[in-house]
């Protein structure tokens, strides 16, 4: 597994909103013995098209992250569960009979969320550290049922102190645009969220979709709560504060 | 049918309210009994595959099973009916009771006489009509609409039963579960017997022997199809199986799936009508197979949403849901998969909005007895509503600029910049409390994160560029 070639694809919102998180995952996979390429030509996935329904764009822009891809070699990784499952999945059916399809079909099969890397790939041990505070864990939807991805996060929290989080795989109202487009549900479905994970006595609210993170942490400042949120990245990195 | 106002509108208006604050005690109860009885039954899983394979054969062949069903129930003695509409059905079925000289109609649960609103059709012409599912009952007498599927009055608390039952029915205000069921049975069980004519739905009809299946849990299916003299049910045309086995399997996971219960309490099947020596059951039964759009959806790409088999399940583990409701959605069908059936039924104006009322977290898919790819057909309808141009401008015209920009990686290092730029004034030690134009809905309820004066793009290329 040594000196292992991956590319880093950090996806749009950790690119513009979030680059520590990218600079985490980036550590996390250099620490885990990987050679690490960024292909520098990455922009967005598409997806924020694709759910609202204006396929052509997301088409336009899917077709332009496969052509960055393809060019490339080796595991793609991803940190974010939401992200991966748009390649994953969603591309195959965007280009389905047209001349991308094998492209599509080659991209899909390399791409891997971040957890699901260190784990299933890697055999990666736990790595996770938060010393001195308590850690809920928040399943993202895309990852946990798009991708089927829960045990791996488990795994790599197993040396931090987890406390239990009431509706852990329940959605936090997130959703891509209609945390916009129908922002008083989004927020009652978040309320309800924040609610949880304050009760749970937790310091630091953990995830792997910095997408739902930047809402719930959003949310949590909006509030003036104590609560930190992290990305699983920052915390196998050991930036935990 | 259409409502004027949007989706959002009735939405944000029900947020926090009574009626919502009720949703979400009620749902609770369904969604862990659901999961208690499906981790403790070991071939749910396999039951759900076999389920779906069922449902999608009969979709497959509903032309064949329903002319092999109407031939069982002719030889039967019973006559079947076919609606290509709303206006036709109801016409059919007040066509019977007419006949018939039909003047109180009792029924038990059938979303389909909502859909097609029977109720006020014959109220009209002067018949008196009767709901005898309890929460049916309920929400008739306070002249309000089911808000789910199966329980129509998940938004309403007991406390509100307890007044509206002492100010209908003039009886002492009680709170008391039992008590307030003796008053709606004692109620009812007259009218029954009174009753000429029964109506009900139908859970599941089954080719092979022309029966109908109804599931309850009150006994109201039972007195509705067998004490008045004429029995008329109601089938949305998918409504169908082959063979008793495949009735079987769907019966395994649709009580499971609806109330977490093993099996409803009755299971009433209908052969056609009263028999020579039978001690009782109608003179005459009739079943009225509706179309009213669903040969449109059957036709397009989410017809598999007729393989549904009405338990609920996906409305209970919905987020959107269980903070707002189903009267939300402004319809007969609420939930996920209302907002599929409601546009394939009633069109996309002014339904289109319904597919967007969804975090695409997948919950329903996860819980759907027949594994009903529910997320995947959103998708569709959003793309059809975009398609159509129903988005709003900002939407199309930001889209559109989004994906310029993304497709050419100067372009999105220069917008990365430019809003960095123009949200520093904004921005307090990173984060922005307040935001101008289609944004500011986020930020009305939560901060955002201020674009990165950095991007990490920008920094591989000074840290780690070639």
């Amino acid at each position: 597994m040594e000196g292992q070639r991956v590319q880093l694809l950090v996806t749009c919102l950790v690119d513009a909103l979030a680059p520590q998180v990218g600079r985490a995952t980036l550590a996390v996979l250099e620490r885990s013995g990987c050679q690490v390429d960024f292909p520098e030509g990455q922009t967005c996935c598409g997806q924020p098209a694709f759910n609202v329904g204006l396929t052509d764009q997301a088409r336009e822009m899917a077709a332009h992250t496969l052509d960055v891809l393809d060019e490339t070699e080796g595991p793609i990784v991803v940190p974010s569960g939401s992200c991966s499952e748009m390649i994953v999945h969603h591309y195959l059916e965007l280009f389905e009979g047209t001349d991308r399809a094998d492209q599509a079909e080659r991209v899909a099969a390399r791409t891997r969320e971040l957890t699901q890397f260190l784990i299933d790939d890697l055999g990666a041990a736990p790595s996770a550290s938060c010393a001195g505070c308590s850690v809920a864990y928040h399943y993202s939807c895309h990852g946990l049922r798009g991708l089927g991805l829960q045990a791996q996060a488990d795994r790599l929290l197993e040396d931090v102190e987890r406390v239990e989080l009431d509706g852990d795989k329940e959605c936090c109202g997130f959703g891509g645009l209609f945390s916009v487009e129908m922002p008083a549900i989004s927020a009652a479905i978040m309320d309800e969220k924040l609610d949880r994970v304050e009760a749970s006595g937790a310091d630091v609210l953990v995830g792997g979709d910095v997408s739902c993170l930047m809402h719930l942490e959003g949310g949590l400042r909006r509030r003036g709560s104590k609560v930190v949120v992290r990305h699983i990245a920052e915390l196998l990195a050991g930036d935990e504060k | 049918m259409s409502q004027p106002v949007s989706f959002v509108t009735r939405a944000d208006a029900l947020l926090g309210s009574r009626e919502a604050a009720a949703v979400v005690k009620g749902i609770r109860h369904f969604t862990e009994a659901r999961d208690r009885v499906a981790e403790e039954f070991p071939i749910m899983e396999e039951l759900r595959d076999r389920a779906r394979t069922i449902r999608l054969h009969s979709l497959r062949h509903l032309d064949r099973l329903l002319g092999h069903f109407a031939d069982q129930v002719t030889a039967l003695g019973g006559t079947v009916h076919f609606a290509a509409d709303a206006d036709e059905a109801n016409r059919i079925v007040a066509e019977i009771l007419q006949r018939s000289g039909s003047r109180l109609v009792v029924k038990s649960k059938s979303m389909v006489s909502e859909e097609i609103e029977l109720n006020s059709h014959l109220e009209g012409l002067g018949m008196e009509v009767v709901e005898t599912d309890l929460g049916e009952f309920i929400v008739q007498l306070a002249g309000d609409t089911p808000s789910h599927i199966i329980a129509p009055v998940l938004h309403l608390t007991r406390q509100d039963v307890a007044a509206l039952f002492s100010e209908k029915l003039g009886v002492e205000y009680t709170d008391d579960p039992t008590e307030l069921n003796e008053i709606a049975r004692a109620h009812l069980r007259e009218i029954f017997l009174r009753a000429d004519a029964g109506i009900s739905g139908v859970n599941m009809a089954i080719a092979e022997t022309g029966s109908v299946v109804l599931v309850t849990n009150e006994g109201n299916g039972r007195l509705t199809t067998t004490a008045p003299r004429v029995h008329i049910a109601l089938m949305g045309m998918e409504r169908i199986v082959s063979r008793w086995q495949d009735a079987a399997v769907v019966l395994e996971v649709l009580a499971r799936s609806a109330t977490g219960q093993r099996l409803s309490v009755y299971t009433n099947v209908i052969t056609g009508p009263r028999r020579d020596g039978d001690p009782d059951g109608p003179e005459e039964t009739h079943v009225v197979v509706i179309d009213n759009g669903r040969s449109e959806i059957l036709s397009g790409p989410t017809a598999e949403i007729l393989a549904c088999i009405r338990c609920g399940a996906c409305l209970n583990v919905c987020p959107i849901f269980r903070t707002v409701g189903g009267h939300a959605y402004g319809t007969v069908y609420s939930g996920p998969i209302g907002s599929i059936v409601t546009p394939g039924l009633h069109g996309m104006d002014p339904w289109w909005e319904l597919p967007y009322a969804s975090t695409m977290c997948g919950a329903c898919e996860e819980v759907c007895p027949i594994r009903i790819q529910i997320p995947s057909m959103l998708l569709h309808l959003r793309e059809r509503a975009a398609s159509e141009g129903r988005l709003p401008g900002w939407l199309n015209r930001g889209m559109s600029r989004y994906a310029q920009t993304t497709t050419d990686p100067q372009k999105w290092r220069r917008a990365k910049k430019w809003a960095s730029r123009l949200s520093a004034p904004l921005a307090s030690r990173g984060w922005l409390r307040r935001i101008p134009g289609p944004g500011r809905g986020w930020t009305q309820y939560r901060d955002l994160p201020r674009p990165a004066s950095e991007s990490f793009n920008e920094w591989w290329r000074t840290n780690r560029g070639s």
